[in-house]
């Protein structure tokens, strides 16, 4: 006997038709560098010798990983490491053929989890949020017209943030703008205000996606000890950050201006609007910035991307959440190519109308990014 | 139900996997330990291809701040959302839900103190033919 | 919706138990009978005093409703006030005292447990023993575990106090080994663990930082106790002590639901970094932990708070409680839309009784 019918499927190849005619906007897609030297290009010479005799330096113990190691190398799927070689996420070809190809993505929005604006030595960390942007715009948005990159700007430096988004306003590569959501104040303070005026001005959303370090206890109770813990407080930070937005009264001073919370979920949002309504009752004149109740921002001016998708035991529960936030709120996202990453095609257990469908999976974004 | 060679029994040595494709469908074929089992490769959680996985075994624990890890290389980790299965029986170890709106049948194996899930990966019955692996499908 | 007093009467007149009642320390004054002659010298000399929290100002209305305030004094100072207006006023048969004062936050382990004691001695002395409706948390420096546990042992032999407490926003999230004597202590004398909304300000009220205002702080303190509910869950708290019921004061619940959700998608990925935990998070917090009523951060419509109810999947979990004096409700308005009779009587009594060993002995 011999062996028929079978044969073995090569890891590399795995791609295949969407299954869904659905167009997907993906509001969360991580490209990665191959390395830091990836940059140098587009980095002044100073900077070239500084990586190899100065390194990183940010408010973290760890020069190459994090106090909270995760569960998967790179954070990612164990079957997205490209056959070419590189970390997840930093080879074009095989994200085309994993997640843009495999899915039928219209639009990815790009997210790096890099940036310049956690690192300590300022001029170096403007040159690196620089850099990134070039680099985005070289290898990965003029390479494939699917992916829109965010103009990563160093937030601690606000004029030197608003130089990066003027340097790119316009250019319909970028879609919106983005900085680290562990910065040194919450980012509803007036330190980053300049950045939402030019975001304003420009008809650019803000795309919080949680990163950074700052140097606090990653819980608001303290350091917690395991990565379990960290994972989860993660998008808790996320909730505080929107509530920063809210309670400083960004969207009183920017009217127009549009903020996206990346990665942290939506099923947290009824219950920390009605909190804040609750108490703002009785608070509202330490915060007359404030002209309308907390909620209602919650539900004009933030957007949340859906990933990690929630898995209540009765999935209609998630309808019940969905008609309290709006379902004009959600914007699908996969996380591409990290571990907890959501398959659009199994995701949602509960039933989705074709409306409801379209909405979170394109028709949301679609309006936030104004594609036409 | 019908009778697929996949591979000699020599190209899958303990401790490795093929993943074949038979009738249009990817099946994982592992040796745990010199016994073939097969799992479909697709996790039941999001669809991930399960038998892509690591291979690791089954940490348990009496208490807190005491590890043991138990069944080395007989439990495979999914890639996308790391659910763990028993490659055995497809079963993974985790039970997702438990509210007071749905009952579930609970069995706690002896000396095991996980209780077991309702995902299931679809399995199929393997043999040894001669020096070769059959699977039923 | 207003209710009379009549009415709010009526449903309370089965007699409940108020878990979270503030009796207000007026100053280190107050506390100076109860030190030993080293502490009066040290705090007379030294100047030392306005130990109020910065998570409560007390000017603000919100910590002291204007009707529960009288002039010239603290909000919750009184006894003739909290026995008018919380105990006679919402028809309670019990209510638990849980005082908020600076102990938990000084540095100098040595002075917060002798600040502790005295706390302790003051509020049987002038509290407990002047009213016999009234129970206790031990007030505890949990910055020394083993001080803290030298005050449990000093306290226990009294059955009004039924419970230690703690700070959300410590040192370090209340799962933390380094607490586990107090847990210990607690468990073998039947008291439970009150962990109280507020901060040490041991790290910033937010991982992202220092807001600007108090409502983002007072908004914050439901990411805390999430925080903590992790901990408790991952660090395996009630593997080792499971007799322990934790009582999550002042906490919001409405958050509860889609928080579980999270947890165990979370913990079913990373779960053999923690073997210990053997069944889903959620099943460990409606085995374990339980929440004061108030604030009730309720949604728009008593359908909607119905909905959320069984979303908790739980009957068992909320504790009938007032915040007295803190401003959570106008009137008699302690309960928003939502709740059925039947749900109500399980809050006013049967789940207190429950989640406090100590109250066995309370009026079913």
């Amino acid at each position: 006997m011999t062996p028929e019918d079978g044969r073995t499927i090569p890891s590399e190849s795995s791609a295949r038709a969407s299954s869904t005619k659905l167009k997907v906007i993906d509001c969360d897609v991580h490209h990665a560098l191959r390395s830091y030297k990836d940059l140098l290009p587009y980095m002044a010479t100073r900077w070239h010798s500084h990586a190899e005799k100065f390194a990183r330096r940010r408010p973290a113990p760890f020069q190459a990983s994090s106090p909270y190691p995760k569960t998967a190398p790179a954070l990612s799927r164990t079957d997205s490491w490209p056959p070419n070689g590189g970390p997840p996420g930093s080879d074009l070809a095989f994200l085309q053929e994993q997640l843009l190809d495999a899915y039928n993505i219209e639009y990815g929005m790009l997210h790096l989890l890099m940036s310049g604006m956690d690192e300590r030595n300022q001029d170096l960390g403007n040159a690196i949020c620089s850099a990134i942007n070039d680099w985005q715009y070289e290898h990965w948005t003029q390479k494939d017209k699917r992916l829109k990159a965010a103009i990563v700007v160093p937030g601690e430096d606000p004029a030197a943030a608003v130089k990066e988004i003027e340097r790119w306003a316009g250019n319909p590569d970028f879609a919106q703008i983005s900085m680290v959501t562990h910065a040194i104040e919450p980012l509803g303070r007036r330190r980053y205000w300049p950045i939402y005026e030019a975001a304003q001005a420009h008809n650019l959303p803000v795309g919080l996606h949680s990163s950074g370090t700052n140097g606090q206890a990653v819980t608001s109770a303290g350091w917690c000890s395991f990565y379990v813990e960290e994972q989860h407080n993660v998008a808790l930070s996320q909730q505080q950050l929107a509530i920063s937005l809210v309670c400083e009264g960004v969207f009183e001073r920017f009217p127009a201006l549009k903020a996206v919370i990346i990665e942290a979920g939506y099923v947290w949002v009824p219950s920390a609007a009605w909190r804040l309504d609750q108490h703002w009752a009785r608070m509202k004149d330490e915060v007359p910035h404030l002209t309308k109740k907390p909620s209602e921002y919650f539900r004009t001016h933030l957007w949340y991307s859906s990933q990690p998708a929630d898995e209540p035991e009765r999935p209609e529960d998630l309808r019940t959440v969905l008609d309290w936030i709006g379902w004009d709120r959600l914007l699908f996202s996969t996380d591409y190519p990290h571990w907890d990453m959501d398959n659009p095609e199994t995701v949602f257990k509960l039933r989705l109308s074709e409306q409801e469908q379209k909405m979170i999976y394109n028709e949301n974004a679609r309006a936030v990014y104004g594609f036409a | 139900m019908a009778r697929h060679v996949v591979a000699a029994a020599a190209e899958i040595p303990p401790g490795s996997r093929k993943i074949v494709t038979i009738r249009g469908r990817q099946i994982g074929v592992f040796n745990v330990h010199g016994e073939f089992y097969a799992l479909l490769n697709r996790c039941p959680h999001q669809g991930g291809e399960l038998c892509k996985g690591t291979l690791i075994g089954l940490a348990l624990s009496p208490e807190p701040g005491v590890f043991e890890l138990t069944r080395q290389g007989e439990m495979l980790k999914c890639p996308w959302h790391g659910w763990e299965y028993d490659i055995r029986t497809g079963q993974s170890w985790c039970d997702p839900n438990d509210t007071k709106v749905r009952a579930y049948p609970v069995t706690v194996e002896p000396g095991e103190t996980l209780v077991r899930g309702p995902f299931v990966a679809e399995t199929f019955a393997v043999a040894v033919e001669k020096e070769y692996i059959v699977v039923d499908v | 919706m207003s209710q009379t007093a009549a009415a709010a009467a009526q449903y309370t007149a089965l007699g409940g138990i108020d878990c979270d009642v503030h009796p207000a320390v007026p100053g280190m004054q107050t506390l100076l009978p109860y030190l030993d002659p080293y502490w009066q010298e040290q705090v007379t000399v030294r100047g030392i005093d306005g130990l109020d929290l910065s998570s409560f100002p007390i000017e603000m209305d919100a910590h002291g409703r204007p009707d529960w305030r009288q002039p010239g004094t603290k909000p919750g100072a009184s006894l003739a006030r909290l026995q008018a207006d919380a105990l006679d006023g919402f028809g309670s048969q019990l209510a638990i005292c849980n005082p908020l004062y600076g102990v938990l936050a000084i540095y100098n382990e040595h002075f917060a447990a002798a600040v502790a004691r005295a706390m302790n001695d003051w509020l049987a002395a002038e509290w407990l023993d002047r009213e016999p409706r009234l129970r206790a948390s031990i007030t505890v420096a949990a910055q020394n575990p083993e001080l803290a546990v030298d005050e449990i042992n000093r306290r226990a032999a009294d059955p009004r106090f039924v419970q230690v407490l703690l700070l959300a926003q410590g040192e370090m999230p209340v799962g933390n080994r380094r607490l586990w004597p107090i847990y210990a202590a607690a468990e073998r004398h039947g008291l439970s663990i009150g962990v109280h909304a507020g901060s040490t300000y041991r790290h910033a009220i937010t991982s992202n930082g220092w807001p600007s205002y108090h409502l983002e702080d007072y908004a914050a303190h439901a990411q805390a106790f999430q925080s903590n509910l992790l901990s408790l869950v991952h660090e395996g708290v009630f593997n080792k002590y499971p007799a322990l019921t934790f009582v999550m004061i002042e906490s919001g619940f409405t958050w509860l639901p889609t928080f579980m959700w999270r947890a165990n998608k979370t913990w079913r990925g990373v779960r053999a970094e923690v073997p210990w935990v053997d069944r889903a998070p959620s099943d460990v917090i409606r085995d374990h932990v339980r929440f004061t009523l108030q604030p009730t951060d309720a949604p728009p419509t008593g359908a909607d708070m119905e909905r959320l109810l069984n979303m908790i999947g739980s009957d068992d979990m909320l504790l009938f409680s007032t915040d007295y004096p803190h401003w959570q409700f106008d009137g008699h308005n302690v309960w928003p839309e939502g709740f059925s009779p039947a749900l109500k009587r399980r809050i006013l009594i049967d789940n207190p009784r429950n989640a406090y060993p100590r109250l066995k002995e309370a009026r079913p």
